[in-house]
């Protein structure tokens, strides 16, 4: 178990490593002076090249690699250069809207997905399971973006029961919060719900067909009984894998819908850095997801291990 | 078991009988084909014109005219779909191609050395897999600018670690195989056993991740366009109908609701067909039928 | 069972606040576009600082008014000498900084040599050229000395540039603003929005605001949801394209006034085939200005003939020059020896009216043979690429500052337009101040630009406020950038 669990932590921390070199390197050809656009229009060409070296982009390559890399091990992620605050600040104000939003998502996600795959794996062919696969087909199908307008016009312009977009932070209250996350949330969750439900329902019917269940079964155990008590709990890892998955596209892939409801979350942050040239914050940023993404993915794996003893005892 | 045995005696009619018979392949099939269909038509015919712009017929309600009605530049939206769907198909086709072409040998690669190449190679697969795609493909295209091309190549670069990972777990499951074993001793080298044995048993299996892949593809680049990463006008895109459209959604509704329905219907068809293939070539889910 | 019983209480609040409150509301939500890098209006050129704190929270010795007046604020009254360069003004008194000190004339003082000085970070240093000295006469007086007269001088200290601030708090302004106005900085949530409260110890007539919210909605696509949907109450400049959908709403209400941008289909004047005048003839021949302001612009925008703002006194009207017409477009192309039309490119900035007007520019091109490829760039890319490096063929932007008109005789300028005959124009009206002489002068420049076909003129940009219709006293037009909110209330 330690030696797996070591095996684990020094690959995260090699794909950490190489990740973070290729972010550094990608960004070095992005089109566009950050210097030029934080002047603006009128600047001198000397202006700019005064920031520049400000900034510290005529440092050499090698160095500014190492000055990032070794920053963002104390955590210091640098200063943004459109709101010249440190990186960290920005990051510490948009997880709070970011990581809320992920965890409602996943959350509704789970809540509906899991009892539709378990009603559809105990009413296997019949019609129940099959109007609520076929639901979950068009749900795969919906892009995000697209179902959120619909909702939006129905349930912020036309009913008014939410806001039609924006967050109204954590200080107005917990309520008014929630509430304004609570369309993102469903138009995120639902599509994933669908997936969740589809994996889920696979995830039970290959366990129910294996013998010590039909022994279990032909014990005279009742059907729903054996779906309760052994089929789900052995259906949990392919049903975990894909909700770390889920966790990780919804905590960086939420961009679009941020962008839909003009939500100030950590995926707008880097679009709107991508586009001002804010590089610093993009290479922060984009370095926290993807540690944020191996981190859920160890946790992943380890939960394997906790599951399933048998997978415990073969490393 | 049985069922297995039995396959390869059936007549080829029968097969297809067989195979629509399955209601996900039979409907997926049937829509596939719609959507392709109607992409090949619009090359040599569509109701009007997608590149003439005729402002004073801006935003009208569909009609006999124009069924789907007109978009902000009076375009007909129905032609502007049928147009569009060449674009989302190329898209999503080419970076499946490119995820295959890519990631199938890698991962068969992997498979047949083994050891501390596997390793690496698997290693780079985690690199990629923990970038969230969206938001490196969005970085993509900032990088190298909006255009199909390069969403083609955003799309299809996280396409290669999902082959290659089926790929070797399928090609590892091939190689212990007695078969195999036969064509070894026979003294068959890895690339010839590879293309010989492996690829032709894994291929339903590739064939299966391509339409899943293919299904996300298409909603991937919508998502580009959808942020104006992807093709660019006059090219029509779906994706992209839909930016326009969403400032105009109180009053020209249907210039959003007719390209949304046509992404879901196309995504639609292609899971279905995945499924429909998937249980056709899987005995043991069919057998649970 | 107490949690249940605090949701329902929060959302019968919310019901009761949203429909029925008796009394005048006093919070508004205003959208604005951009967010601003900081709020410190003395340190940074952004319009979106000034649109926050101009008249809110920061006030100068004047104060420029909804139609561009000049009206008193700190400085209650002002005297100036014969020759027109000694400016003394006479302060109000019992003025407090929102922190607590007292406003007097050292801040004057301190303010404007603050902004004078050499190591300055105000973006409108001019503004400040002309003053020799600041003089502390009391507490109440102060007295400008200018190097020579300057007849702008009051209209000048009113700029959003020109406000006073203390000492105490000049170097944390820009994250936290303390001025004198009525509203006080709250809370800046970074990429959403900034919260203003009504200041205790204003000195002035009193505001009926309590609160006022500016938030940031980039995409029109989702200001329109927010308009619609009651979250926002006011939107001061709306994008064009999308007041359509806010027009059918009888609680809404659209306001239409003008601004200096003159947006311009530019050409590189050096780049082959547009160094050839009958190309650009060609190209501005085959633009129908209708179409582009009905696609790009919502239908709203006056047609300009040349660079100047239809408002202005010496403004001609030259759009009768090249008239809408497809037919001599490709006639004179065939007289360039293009008759088979040609390869191009078109890049494109960010805003709506650039992407949507693109778009209609390349097909109207087209009908003339002219391929043009359009390549939407971030305002990174364009300001990069077009207008540092020069490297494109044509482009779509708006040049919002008033009175431009002599950008076209800059010799590195990214048109690339070279004529000794209006730089002499330009360099005469720099030397001449009678303004009839002026008005000529500006004529004939117009009428050079309009020969020569430099770029093609599409329109004059407008500025559309969107707000509730129970709302009032927001500005219609905007002279300076500003969302004055000092006269703003509610009516039922």
């Amino acid at each position: 178990m330690t030696a797996y669990l070591l095996k684990r932590l020094v690959i995260a921390a090699i794909t950490l490593v190489l990740a973070s070199m290729v972010v550094f390197a990608v960004l070095q050809v992005v089109p566009g002076d950050p210097a030029r656009l934080m002047l603006g229009m009128n600047a001198s060409a000397e202006q700019v090249e005064m920031l520049r070296s400000q900034l510290g982009l005529n440092d050499p390559l090698v160095l500014r690699y190492l000055h990032w890399a070794i920053g963002l091990l104390h955590l210091d992620f640098g200063r943004s250069y459109t709101y010249s605050v440190p990186v960290l600040d920005l990051v510490r104000e948009r997880i709070v809207v970011s990581l809320p939003l992920a965890l409602i998502a996943l959350a509704l996600s789970t809540a509906i997905a899991i009892p539709v795959g378990l009603y559809s794996a105990s009413r296997r062919g019949r019609a129940g399971d099959v109007i609520a696969m076929g639901v979950s087909q068009v749900g795969v199908a919906v892009p995000n973006f697209w179902f959120a307008l619909l909702l939006i016009y129905l349930f912020a312009v036309w009913l008014r029961w939410v806001p039609a977009g924006g967050f109204a932070g954590w200080k107005a209250g917990a309520w008014p919060a929630l509430k304004s996350l609570l369309l993102p949330a469903v138009a995120l969750a639902l599509p994933q719900a669908a997936i969740l439900a589809r994996v889920t329902r696979q995830a039970l019917l290959e366990v129910l067909s294996e013998d010590y269940i039909r022994t279990a079964r032909a014990k005279g155990m009742p059907y729903r009984a054996v779906l309760w008590r052994h089929a789900l709990r052995n259906a949990l890892i392919p049903v975990l894998t894909i909700m770390g998955l889920q966790f990780a596209f919804l905590l960086a892939g939420t961009v679009i819908i941020e962008n839909v409801f003009y939500l100030p979350g950590l995926g707008r942050l880097v679009f709107q850095a991508i586009t001002q040239r804010d590089l610093i914050v993009v290479e922060s940023v984009v370095m926290l997801l993807v540690a944020a993404v191996i981190a859920v993915n160890l946790l992943v794996d380890l939960s394997y291990a906790l599951v399933d003893p048998r997978l415990r005892s073969r490393e | 078991m049985t069922l297995q045995t039995q396959v390869p005696e059936r007549r080829l009619t029968d097969a297809i009988g067989k195979a629509l018979a399955n209601r996900s392949f039979a409907i997926g099939l049937f829509i596939a084909l719609l959507v392709a269909g109607t992409a090949l038509l619009s090359f040599v015919w569509t109701p009007y014109d997608v590149t003439k712009l005729v402002i004073a017929d801006k935003q009208q309600a569909p009609s006999w005219l124009h069924w789907f009605g007109t978009d902000h530049f009076g375009r007909d939206i129905l032609s502007m779909i049928m147009v569009g769907s060449r674009n989302s198909l190329a898209v999503a086709l080419v970076a499946v191609g490119i995820g295959m072409g890519l990631g199938v040998p890698l991962g068969c690669l992997a498979a047949a050395r083994g050891g501390l190449l596997d390793e690496a190679l698997m290693r780079l697969n985690d690199l990629v897999f923990a970038f969230p795609a969206l938001l490196s493909a969005i970085m993509i295209t900032a990088i190298f600018g909006p255009g199909a091309i390069n969403a083609i190549i955003a799309i299809g670069i996280f396409n290669v670690p999902v082959f290659a990972r089926v790929a070797r777990a399928g090609a590892l499951s091939i190689w212990p195989r007695e078969f195999i074993l036969a064509a070894r001793a026979a003294g068959k080298g890895g690339t010839a056993i590879t293309v010989e044995h492996i690829l032709p048993n894994i291929a339903t299996l590739l064939m299966v991740q391509g339409t899943i892949q293919f299904a996300l593809g298409i909603l991937a680049e919508a998502g580009l366009s959808y942020l104006g990463l992807g093709a660019q006008p006059p090219m029509p895109s779906w994706g992209r109908m839909l930016f326009d459209a969403q400032t105009k959604m109180a009053i020209a509704p249907w210039m959003a609701i007719f390209p949304g329905l046509a992404i879901v219907v196309t995504v639609l068809g292609l899971n279905l067909l995945g499924d429909g293939i998937a249980d056709l070539i899987d005995p043991k889910a069919r057998r649970q039928r | 069972m107490s949690l249940w019983k605090s949701v329902l209480a929060a959302a019968v609040l919310a019901l009761a606040s949203g429909s029925s409150a008796l009394a005048a509301r006093t919070d508004l939500v205003l959208g604005m576009v951009l967010e601003p890098p900081h709020l410190d209006p003395t340190a940074g050129a952004a319009a979106a600082i000034r649109e926050i704190t101009y008249a809110n929270v920061f006030q100068g010795l004047t104060h420029i008014g909804p139609n561009g007046e000049v009206l008193p604020d700190l400085a209650e009254s002002w005297t100036i000498s014969d020759d027109g360069k000694v400016y003394t003004f006479k302060l109000h008194t019992g003025v407090k900084f929102h922190d607590g000190t007292d406003f007097s004339a050292d801040d004057v003082k301190f303010s404007l040599e603050r902004a004078m000085a050499p190591d300055s970070q105000n973006a409108q240093k001019q503004l400040f050229a002309a003053i020799d000295k600041v003089e502390v006469v009391d507490p109440a007086t102060v007295k400008v000395t200018l190097k020579h007269p300057q007849g702008s001088f009051l209209y000048d200290m009113g700029w959003g540039d020109a406000v006073i601030v203390s000492p105490k708090t000049a170097a944390t302004n820009k994250e936290k603003p303390i001025g004198t106005g009525p509203f006080k900085f709250e809370n800046w949530a970074k990429g959403s929005s900034v919260t203003l409260v009504k200041s205790d110890n204003y000195w002035g007539d009193p505001v009926s605001l309590d609160k006022a919210e500016f938030r940031f909605i980039p995409d029109a696509a989702a200001a329109v949801p927010a308009m619609l949907s009651g979250d926002v109450q006011a939107f001061p400049t709306f994008p064009p394209d999308a007041v359509s959908q806010i027009e059918s709403d009888p609680q809404l209400k659209v306001v239409v006034g003008s601004t200096e941008g003159e947006t311009i289909l530019a050409m590189n004047n050096k780049k082959p085939p547009f160094d050839n005048l009958k190309v650009r003839q060609a190209v501005s021949y085959a633009l129908d200005r209708k179409a582009i302001i009905d696609g790009a612009s919502g239908g709203f925008g006056q047609p300009i003939g040349s660079h100047m703002s239809p408002s202005n006194k010496a403004y001609v009207d030259l759009t009768g020059k090249y008239p809408y017409d497809p037919a001599k477009a490709k006639e004179l192309l065939k007289e360039a020896g293009l008759e088979k039309g040609f390869k191009t490119t078109l890049k494109l900035p960010p805003p709506s009216y650039a992407r949507l007007g693109g778009e209609i520019i390349a097909s109207e091109l087209r009908d003339i043979g002219i391929d043009a490829e359009i390549i939407p760039v971030e305002w990174a890319q364009w300001l990069d690429q077009v207008f540092t490096k020069k490297d494109y063929d044509m482009t779509i932007v708006s040049h919002v500052e008033p009175n431009d008109i002599a950008i076209y005789s800059r010799p590195d300028y990214y048109f690339n337009y070279q004529n000794p005959e209006f730089n002499k124009v330009i360099e005469e009206l720099n030397l001449t101040s009678d303004e009839a002489k002026r008005i000529d002068l500006l004529k004939q420049a117009q009428e050079i630009l309009a020969d020569d076909a430099v770029v093609g003129f599409l329109f004059e940009l407008p500025k559309i406020g969107v707000w509730d219709a129970k709302l009032t006293g927001l500005w219609e037009n905007s002279p300076i950038p500003a969302n004055d909110l000092t006269q703003v209330k509610w009516n039922d």
